[in-house]
């Protein structure tokens, strides 16, 4: 009743191909839009826009690039956390040599930077496939933290090796550093995800996006029917490492202000976005918000009701946390081990189909 | 994209709201992930000490102290929504032991005005007052610990290390690098030549490091380790059979469930100290009535004692001095961070006072200034004794070369001060 496309009727092609075909999901994500374009700014504050609101988006961002390359092409990588280094030391020698570009050019830049380092990484993908790509991926992982750890080149000699963010601005406005307000910050992270995931949707249902999941369904096939497998396999990996890079920059720059490579971009980084994809759903641009907020939502939400609500000791309610988390994980994978994104989708065709469904 | 999780995110917060109260000093402490062994006992003293005063004195000056604890595990994306979760809460000061979270937190408390108070560890340039107006690092820093522990060997070399060699075991990580700057100064002051030696977090594997230790044999090795990475150090030290003596850890290598894993072999193994160890202090005995016997000591008081719940304890003796201080010197007893700051930079902790407190000779004295954020930087050492299961100090409170140190901490404050737009106040 409340979710049907009866009269919904679509007289052109450009109609039927769109993102959002039925009426009420359009107007679902422009009410979402216009809640996080016109209304948070307003009434964000600093432990939202630092606890809860920029992880999620700067993780989304992290895992719409994972995806790409994991959930459209079909390349296994482990090496988000390293590339996600990339993009931090990148935008952070940036900053720091070029003080009077603006910062957000700094962190195209950035991504640009890791795309380049991404399809070096993405070049044994030409040969090996699987779990093969995923060591060599791994590789990649080790090898970046590593040599970010070890060349002094990288943390401009600084005697303890960490990363600080100095003040930059947009607009007047400090996007990085301390004094940069909630809002800023917010709106930063939230004007990229939008556009990446934007350019993510494009991008996966046009020429290039159908040569990607050729590619996963079937290599031989894919190159049987005309797909070149080198540009789609380094496009792939260019394009995911773009976003990856991107994240990077954000999560050291904006939302952490100081990273120290080995903690904040570590082997758990990978993992990390790598369930999120699993979760949300490989191969969907939905599943990459819907896993970043499971996985960087939950934790903060059960430790709030664990420890601020029932008044648990904050030991015990972390390792409940983990149990929590890693039950819900478990269970989701049993009950829809293609993510949160096939659940919706199933949700929404039984409500198509209600009061009748199969 | 719906934003249906936050919305219930939301919910959750909101019933979760903070309590206003009067003397508010949170508690960044980590009881799980890869430290928490070590993190655990330190946030036990810290919180006892505290209980101790509220049950005992009603508080400081007639204010009750909360000490609210968020669980970081050690990680700095979780300590930046500890402090964001706490700050609004009225909370004076930050002691979140972690360098890490501290390098996160710097640039921050500056903005929001409040104190971040780090006890022998952090950024050690912080001693610097007139950059770092809100950090405080009193009794020592990681170079003042690298330089005293030099002291110590030119001690037991007649005055000259000439020719020797020394091995620097580190956590690869900001903490581990601190001390490499000073140790090369001083390696060129006096001669001696230094191996460097990274450990990857969080320490388990370190093989190939003491395999090469075999084979250089190097007169002394000196470790700057935390958590693990101390246990496995030390036994695969046993297994090499370098001899204990020779092995200086710093004071996060300092505890008993560092050398316990190793047993006998542990015997003579030495770290650094600024602060006493055992549980001979009449501050103790306090602590026995007041907290642990009416069941009030955090986690049960099992680790009572310790030492890494001593040096927790100790961060809330200086704390706690602060605050009197700053109450003493405002005339209100609701201090602000600002006053708090002021306290900090009068504080005086001398002899005597520590013996009112029921600490004699526990730390160092320590005299602050607008300036001089970071004390005297005195240590001492202490050493195992496996048969009695004990630390015994061996010497008394060493000052470390100022004359190195101050350079560099002027130089890396500078390059700070560049770096982050700020400039240094008069004082």
């Amino acid at each position: 009743m409340i979710y049907r496309e009866a009269g919904d009727f679509k007289t052109s092609y450009r109609a039927d191909g769109q993102t959002f075909p039925i009426r009420l999901e359009r107007w679902g994500y422009y009410t979402v839009l216009a809640v996080a374009f016109g209304i948070i700014p307003f009434v964000i504050n600093d432990y939202w826009a630092n606890a809860v609101l920029v992880p999620f988006l700067i993780y989304a961002i992290a895992a719409l690039g994972l995806n790409i390359l994991t959930g459209y092409a079909g390349q296994v990588s482990l090496g988000t956390g390293g590339f996600m280094a990339v993009g931090a030391y990148a935008v952070y020698k940036l900053m720091t040599s070029f003080p009077g570009v603006s910062i957000l050019i700094h962190i195209l830049l950035a991504g640009g930077i890791t795309a380049g380092v991404g399809v070096l990484f993405g070049l044994p993908s030409l040969r090996i496939k699987g779990f093969y790509l995923a060591v060599a991926t791994l590789a990649a992982q080790f090898f970046l933290v590593w040599l970010f750890n070890k060349v002094p080149w990288f943390y401009n000699y600084s005697a303890s090796g960490q990363i600080t963010a100095p003040t930059r601005e947009i607009l007047g406005f400090a996007v990085t550093g301390p004094t940069t307000s909630a809002p800023a910050k917010y709106l930063v992270c939230l004007v990229l995800a939008f556009l990446l995931a934007w350019v993510a949707r494009n991008l996966t249902r046009g020429s290039i996006g159908r040569k990607w999941m050729a590619i996963r369904d079937m290599d031989i096939a894919a190159e049987i029917i005309g797909v070149d497998p080198l540009r789609a396999k380094l496009s792939a990996f260019a394009v995911s490492s773009f976003f990856i890079g991107i994240a990077g920059a954000l999560l050291f720059a904006v939302y952490l202000g100081a990273a120290e490579v080995g903690e904040a971009f570590g082997i758990n980084k990978s993992f990390l976005v790598l369930f999120m994809i699993i979760i949300g759903g490989l191969g969907s641009i939905f599943g990459s918000f819907a896993g970043a907020a499971f996985m960087v939502l939950l934790p903060v939400l059960l430790k709030n009701v664990l420890v601020g609500n029932l008044g648990w000791p904050t030991d015990l309610a972390a390792h409940i946390e983990l149990m929590i988390v890693g039950a819900l994980i478990v269970t989701f994978l049993i009950v829809e081990p293609h993510g949160l994104a096939r659940l919706w989708r199933l949700t929404k065709e039984k409500l198509r189909l209600w009061p009748f469904p199969h | 994209m719906k934003l249906t999780f936050p919305a219930l995110v939301a919910a959750a917060v909101m019933a979760a709201g903070p309590v206003l109260a009067d003397l508010v000093v949170p508690n960044l402490s980590y009881r799980t992930g890869p430290y928490g062994a070590n993190g655990t006992q330190y946030a036990d003293g810290f919180n006892d000490y505290f209980t101790l005063l509220n049950e005992r004195d009603g508080g400081i000056g007639g204010q009750i102290v909360q000490v609210p604890e968020c669980e970081t595990a050690y990680n700095t994306e979780k300590g930046v929504e500890c402090y964001e979760a706490t700050k609004d809460t009225g909370a004076l000061i930050y002691n979140p032991l972690s360098t890490g979270i501290t390098y996160q937190l710097i640039p921050k408390v500056a903005v929001d005005k409040k104190v971040l108070y780090t006890p022998g560890y952090g950024r050690t340039s912080a001693k610097n007052g007139r950059v770092f107006e809100w950090v405080f690092n009193a009794p020592a820093n990681y170079w003042d610990g690298a330089s005293v522990a030099v002291k110590y060997l030119l001690d037991q070399n007649e005055g000259s290390l000439e020719g020797k060699t020394i091995a620097l075991v580190y956590h690869n990580s900001a903490y581990g690098k601190e001390p490499i700057r000073t140790l090369q100064e001083l390696g060129e002051k006096h001669g001696f030549s230094l191996t460097e030696l990274p450990v990857e977090a969080p320490g388990q594997e370190q093989k190939s490091q003491w395999l090469q230790i075999r084979r250089e044999q190097p007169d002394y090795v000196i470790m700057y380790g935390w958590g693990v990475m101390n246990q496995v150090a030390i036994q695969e030290a046993a297994n090499i059979r370098f001899p204990m003596e020779n092995f200086i850890g710093i004071w996060w290598a300092g505890s008993e469930i560092d050398v316990q894993p190793a047993g006998a072999a542990a015997d003579g193994y030495k770290s650094l100290t600024f602060n006493g160890v055992g549980m001979d202090y009449p501050l103790y005995d306090d602590l026995q009535t007041h907290v642990i016997d009416p069941g009030k000591a955090s986690q049960g008081g099992q680790h009572v004692g310790s030492a890494v719940y001593s040096r927790g304890m100790y961060a809330a003796v200086v704390i706690a001095e602060a605050i009197r201080t700053a109450q003493e010197m405002s005339g209100t007893d609701e201090i602000t961070p600002e006053q708090l700051r002021d306290g900090f930079e009068n504080l005086s902790i001398t002899p005597e006072r520590l013996e009112e407190i029921g600490l004699p000779d526990f730390g160092p004295e320590i005299a602050m200034s607008c300036e001089n954020h970071g004390g005297s930087g005195m240590a001492r050492l202490q050493q195992w004794d496996a048969t009695a299961g004990q630390w015994n100090l061996i010497t008394e409170f060493t000052e470390p070369d100022q004359e190195v140190l101050s350079a560099l901490i002027e130089e890396d404050s500078a390059a700070y001060a560049a770096e982050a737009g700020i400039t240094p106040r008069d004082c």
